[in-house]
């Protein structure tokens, strides 16, 4: 087992990160984000890899796309006004169907809103965080372990889907430091025959584009996004149920809710209030997509305990 | 052994980050659950900063601390602004160097340590907050007194290791004062 250490949430996902394989990053300072780009931008030198500060989170999402599309595991991180900036870029993204990680550490809104810790982007992150329709793969973690193994896990189904993968922290969570056991690091990275790469005339050539003239040809791809969509959903999302079994009131709850749920929740069963809590985020691997709540808790993947 | 939820608290620069850090190392090298929050924003540029840091035995819920069990006050305005949190048999550490005003609630157990004169008497400049972990320490015991020493050798940056000395020798002012 490796040492644990003391890291900011903040940190922690930009470490997991560099060690799931990503090796380039594009953003723009926000408060309560910023320890995450700075943590990039000492490390990924270090790495051989590319941190770049954009002139605005507009450029930093379209930088991503260029990088996604030339097969590159790349992120971008930002809080919710600055991930706002980022939708238009996201939609593109999702509509040339290529994968990369977008981290929402969330602050107080809407407009600029505070720089204090929030949840109010929910609705965006799970519902439209751009145009099209897209859907998008969506982490709330609640504590810092799990921020770390979300990003990890999050490249691979990144890749596996190819499609935009989200973690919806918050100033909380990206700013308290809580021990962290780092995962090893990835030495082989999944093959990605669809990359702009550049091949020499060897084989067909390959397009990154969301943009499609032809009606029935753009249909054909929302079908086939849309097949992918229920696939994620049938075998990807995951919850956590505690307490619930014989539960007269479940408490729903993510991010850093949930830890404070979790200790209501002891504190009802001690009086022997039978109080139960579901969510996507306490203890593990947590995930939605678009039906946050309702599907999540017909796919218990993880007991109480 | 009980949770100690403990709030750091005086200007930007005593170190009081740093010191929660250092607290938070220690339960972490016993095996226990952690969590440290700091408070962030302009309130850390020039004006007051604050942390929270909680050693537990059970899974932390909100790291965010409302209910102290001890409160480290390094000026006044920190302490008028947690001194009422504090839950009743708790601890107050105040660092009479700066603060004049001492709280007069009877129901908590107030320490008055000139930590940051006696800090600049003995040549530690700057290592007040450390002389107060090492009296926080003394009066409660929440963590072995080797752990605090290892934990400081985590908490100081590889770059400051130079430092780690002065820290011991701060620590120990506060452990016998």
């Amino acid at each position: 087992m490796a040492e644990k250490v003391l890291m900011k949430g903040n940190e922690a996902i930009a470490e997991s990160a560099i060690r799931a394989g990503c090796r380039f990053f594009f953003g723009y300072p926000i408060t309560p984000q910023t320890e995450l780009a700075a943590y990039m931008a000492k490390r990924m030198p270090k790495e051989g890899g590319t941190y770049l500060q954009a002139e605005s989170e507009v450029a930093a999402i379209n930088m991503v796309y260029g990088a996604s599309a030339a097969g590159a595991r790349v992120m971008t991180s930002s809080s919710s006004p600055g991930v706002s900036l980022k939708s238009e870029g996201v939609s593109y993204i999702a509509g040339a169907d290529l994968p990369c990680l977008i981290i929402n550490i969330e602050r107080g809104g809407p407009g600029l809103g505070s720089i204090q810790p929030s949840q109010s982007d929910y609705w965006q992150a799970t519902r439209a965080l751009g145009h099209g329709d897209f859907q998008m793969v969506v982490y709330a973690p609640s504590t810092v372990q799990e921020m770390a193994d979300l990003a990890y896990g999050a490249f691979d189904i990144a890749d596996k889907y190819r499609t935009p993968v989200m973690i919806l922290g918050d100033g909380m969570l990206g700013q308290m430091m809580e021990p962290v056991e780092l995962p090893e690091r990835r030495t082989e990275l999944p093959d990605k025959p669809w990359a702009t790469t550049g091949h020499g005339n060897a084989r067909p050539k390959n397009v990154a584009n969301s943009l499609y003239l032809v009606a029935e040809e753009l249909e054909r791809t929302n079908f086939e996004r849309y097949e992918r969509y229920e696939q994620i959903k049938a075998t990807e999302q995951m919850a956590e149920l505690v307490d619930c079994e014989d539960a007269d009131i479940i408490v729903v709850a993510f991010g850093a809710s949930s830890r404070i749920a979790r200790t209501a929740v002891r504190y009802a069963r001690e009086e022997g209030i039978k109080v139960g809590l579901s969510g996507p985020s306490p203890c593990g691997r947590s995930l939605w997509t678009r039906s946050p709540q309702p599907a999540s808790m017909q796919r218990p993947t993880c007991q109480s305990r | 052994m009980q949770e100690m939820r403990v709030v750091l608290a005086g200007f930007g620069g005593q170190g009081l980050l740093f010191a929660g850090k250092v607290i938070a190392y220690a339960g972490l090298i016993e095996n226990r659950e952690v969590s440290w929050l700091p408070s962030y924003g302009p309130e850390m540029r020039g004006g007051t900063a604050n942390c929270s840091v909680t050693v537990s035995d059970e899974p932390i819920g909100s790291p965010l601390i409302m209910d102290p069990t001890a409160l480290i006050a390094m000026n006044q305005p920190s302490l008028l602004k947690f001194e009422e949190t504090v839950v009743p048999g708790g601890i107050i550490l105040a660092d009479t160097s700066l603060v004049t005003r001492i709280p007069e609630r009877d129901d908590v157990t107030v320490f008055e340590l000139e930590a940051t004169n006696m800090a600049e008497d003995a040549g530690l400049k700057g290592l007040a907050n450390i002389v107060l972990v090492g009296k926080l320490l003394k009066e409660t015991q929440f963590c072995a007194p080797e752990t605090i020493e290892d934990a400081i050798r985590k908490a100081v940056p590889p770059r400051k290791a130079a430092l780690v000395e002065k820290n011991l020798q701060a620590l120990k002012m506060g452990m016998e004062n």
